[in-house]
C-alpha cells in the first residue's frame, strides 16, 4: 500500500508495523508528529500497544528500558534537548542490552534556540553504546525501522539502536511511501523472545554492582564483542530485506557514483540528496566527483573506508555538527579509520548546515571546488562554510 | 563470586541469574561500627528486627539474640529506633561489652 507520508509519519507507521508494545515518548518539536501520528493510529483502532505517556524524556527512556527488559518489543523517538535528557538512561539501555529502537529527529542544541536541521544532538551520543543509522528519505525511514529491529533483537547484538532524520528537511517532507505489507513485516521480523528477562517465575539480578576485580570489564568488552557482531548483521539483514522488500540502502556506506572517483563527498542525512545533484552535474562536466553517504555511525565502517579510500584521490567530509575543541566528529573519525593505509588519501573537513543553515547546491560546488583546487597537495584543511564575516 | 570465569562464561548486562543470590555477598565486610546487644534492657519488641534493613537481626523462639555479622553493614539504624536503650554502636576492633 503506498501513501503520502512525512519522515514522522513514516516512523509511526514503522512503529505500528514491527508490531511494537510498549511506546512510551514525551513530545518535542519536531518530533511532536510522531507521538501524534502514533496516537492517532491508537485511538482509530488500528495499533494495538502500551502507549506510556511519561513526564520527561529521561522518564521515556526509563520506561522503555524496563519494558524491553520484560520482552517488550519498545519504541521510543526523540529530539535535541529531549535526546540530551535521555543521555544517562542511553548508557543503561545499551548496558543492560534492551534492543530498544529510538527514532531521533536531529535538532539544533540550545542556546540560542534552534529547532532546525544539526547532528550535533546524536553525534554528542555517540559513545552510549546505542547503534546510529542517519537517514535521506520517508521510505528509508520506514524500511530501516524494521531492519533496525531485526538487527538490535538478534542474540549476538542485542543493543539499542538510533534511527536520526533531519529536523524538517526530512521529518516534515512528505513524500510517497510503499507500506510494505503486514505479514511480509511479521515473518521477516519475528517476535522478540530474548533468553534472560524480567520473569516473576523465573526470578534473576538486574542492575547488580560488580566489583574491580569481578567483572566489570568482562561486561563492557561484551558490549564491544556485540557492536563487532552487529557489522556482519547490519549487512545480512540489508541483503535480506532487499530479497523480501525489493529495497536496498547500501549498508554502512551508500555509494553513488563513485566507480573512478578522483574526490568523494562523504555526509550524512537530508543533504545527501542535494549531493547527488551536484554530482551529476558535475560527472555531466567530465569532473570525476562521487557521494558516499555515511548510513551507519556506529559500528563505524573502518573496511568500509578503507576499501573506498583505495582508488580516490581526496575525500571530503561535510559534517553537520561540531566537536568544541576539535572538528567534526565523522572528520576525526574518517582520518582516524585511514591513518594506517600506506597510500591514503587527502581528507578535507567542512562544517555546513549548523542550526538548519542552507546546505545548498552552491554550498557543495564551493566544498568541490575546494576539494579540486588541492588535489595535487596534500594539504589539510577544515573549514566552517559560509560563515557571515 | 567463587571460581573466575571468562567473557564468554558469563551473561550479558551484568544479569546475575540465580536468585537470592544477596546472601552470598557479606556486606557486614563494609562495617566500621558494630551494634552491641544489651540483653537486661531489651523487651524483645523486635522493633530492631523490622526496621533493620539487612535483616541481620536474629530472632529465635520470639526472642532477640543478637546480630548477624555477614550481613550488618553497621549502619545504627536499630540502636537509633531502639525504645529501650538496649542497643549501642561501638567502634569495630575496640572492646564492646
Amino acid at each position: 500500500m503506498k501513501k503520502v507520508l512525512s519522515g514522522n509519519s513514516a516512523a509511526a507507521y514503522g512503529s505500528m508495523l514491527v508490531r511494537a508494545e510498549v511506546i512510551s515518548a514525551y513530545p518535542i518539536t519536531p518530533q511532536t508528529k510522531i507521538v501524534e501520528k502514533i496516537a492517532d493510529l491508537i485511538a482509530n483502532g488500528e495499533f494495538k500497544t502500551e502507549f506510556v505517556k511519561v513526564e520527561s524524556e529521561h522518564s521515556a527512556m526509563a520506561a522503555a528500558v524496563s519494558a524491553s527488559l520484560v520482552g517488550a518489543r519498545t519504541f521510543t523517538a526523540t529530539s535535541a534537548q529531549g535526546l540530551l535528557l535521555m543521555h544517562e538512561i542511553l548508557h543503561w539501555a545499551s548496558a543492560s542490552r534492551t534492543p530498544i529502537v529510538m527514532v531521533n529527529i536531529n535538532r539544533g542544541l540550545a542556546p540560542p534556540w534552534s529547532v532546525w536541521a544539526d547532528q550535533t544532538d546524536s553525534i554528542a551520543q555517540r559513545d552510549t553504546g546505542w547503534m546510529q543509522f542517519y537517514c535521506e528519505s520517508c521510505q528509508e525511514v520506514l524500511d530501516t525501522m524494521i531492519q533496525l529491529y531485526k538487527v538490535a533483537e538478534d542474540k549476538d547484538v542485542l543493543l539499542p539502536a538510533m534511527l536520526s532524520e533531519d529536523a524538517f528537511l526530512l521529518s516534515h517532507t512528505s513524500e510517497i511511501v510503499d507500506i510494505p505489507d503486514q505479514e511480509k513485516v511479521d515473518d521477516f521480523l519475528g517476535t522478540f523472545d530474548p533468553e534472560y528477562k524480567l520473569d516473576v517465575n523465573r526470578p534473576m539480578s538486574f542492575g547488580s554492582l560488580s566489583m574491580p576485580h569481578q567483572y566489570y570489564y568482562e561486561f563492557r568488552y561484551k558490549i564491544a564483542e556485540a557492536m563487532e557482531n552487529a557489522k556482519n548483521k547490519i549487512i545480512e539483514v540489508e541483503r535480506d530485506f532487499e530479497k523480501v522488500f525489493g529495497r536496498s540502502y547500501g549498508g554502512f556506506l551508500d555509494l553513488y557514483r563513485c566507480d573512478g572517483a578522483d574526490i568523494v563527498l562523504v555526509a550524512a542525512g537530508s543533504m545527501s540528496s542535494t549531493i547527488r545533484i551536484a554530482v551529476d552535474e558535475m560527472r555531466d562536466k567530465g569532473h570525476k566527483v562521487g557521494l558516499a553517504r555515511l548510513r551507519v555511525f556506529r559500528p563505524f565502517p573502518v573496511e568500509e573506508f578503507k576499501k573506498l579510500a583505495k582508488d580516490v584521490k581526496i575525500i571530503g567530509v561535510l559534517d553537520r555538527s561540531f566537536c568544541f575543541g576539535y572538528e567534526g566528529a565523522f572528520f576525526t573519525e574518517i582520518k582516524s579509520a585511514l591513518y594506517n593505509m600506506d597510500d591514503r588519501p587527502l581528507v578535507k573537513g567542512y562544517v555546513v548546515g549548523i542550526g538548519g543553515r542552507d546546505v545548498t547546491l552552491d554550498v557543495i560546488f564551493e566544498i568541490i571546488d575546494d576539494c579540486m583546487k588541492t588535489t595535487d597537495t596534500k594539504e589539510e584543511s577544515f573549514k566552517w562554510i559560509g560563515l557571515k564575516g | 563470586m567463587d571460581q573466575e570465569k571468562t567473557w564468554k562464561e558469563i551473561p550479558w548486562g551484568g544479569l546475575i541469574l540465580d536468585a537470592g543470590n544477596a546472601q552470598e555477598y557479606h556486606t557486614g565486610d563494609w562495617r566500621t561500627e558494630r551494634p552491641v546487644h544489651i540483653m537486661e534492657n531489651c523487651k524483645h519488641c523486635m522493633y530492631c528486627w523490622i526496621c533493620c534493613p539487612d535483616s541481620a537481626v536474629i530472632v529465635k523462639d520470639k526472642k532477640m539474640v543478637g546480630v548477624d555479622f555477614d550481613f550488618c553493614k553497621g549502619c545504627g539504624i536499630c540502636m537509633k529506633v531502639c525504645p529501650f536503650d538496649a542497643i549501642k554502636m561501638v567502634v569495630e576492633g575496640e572492646e564492646g561489652d
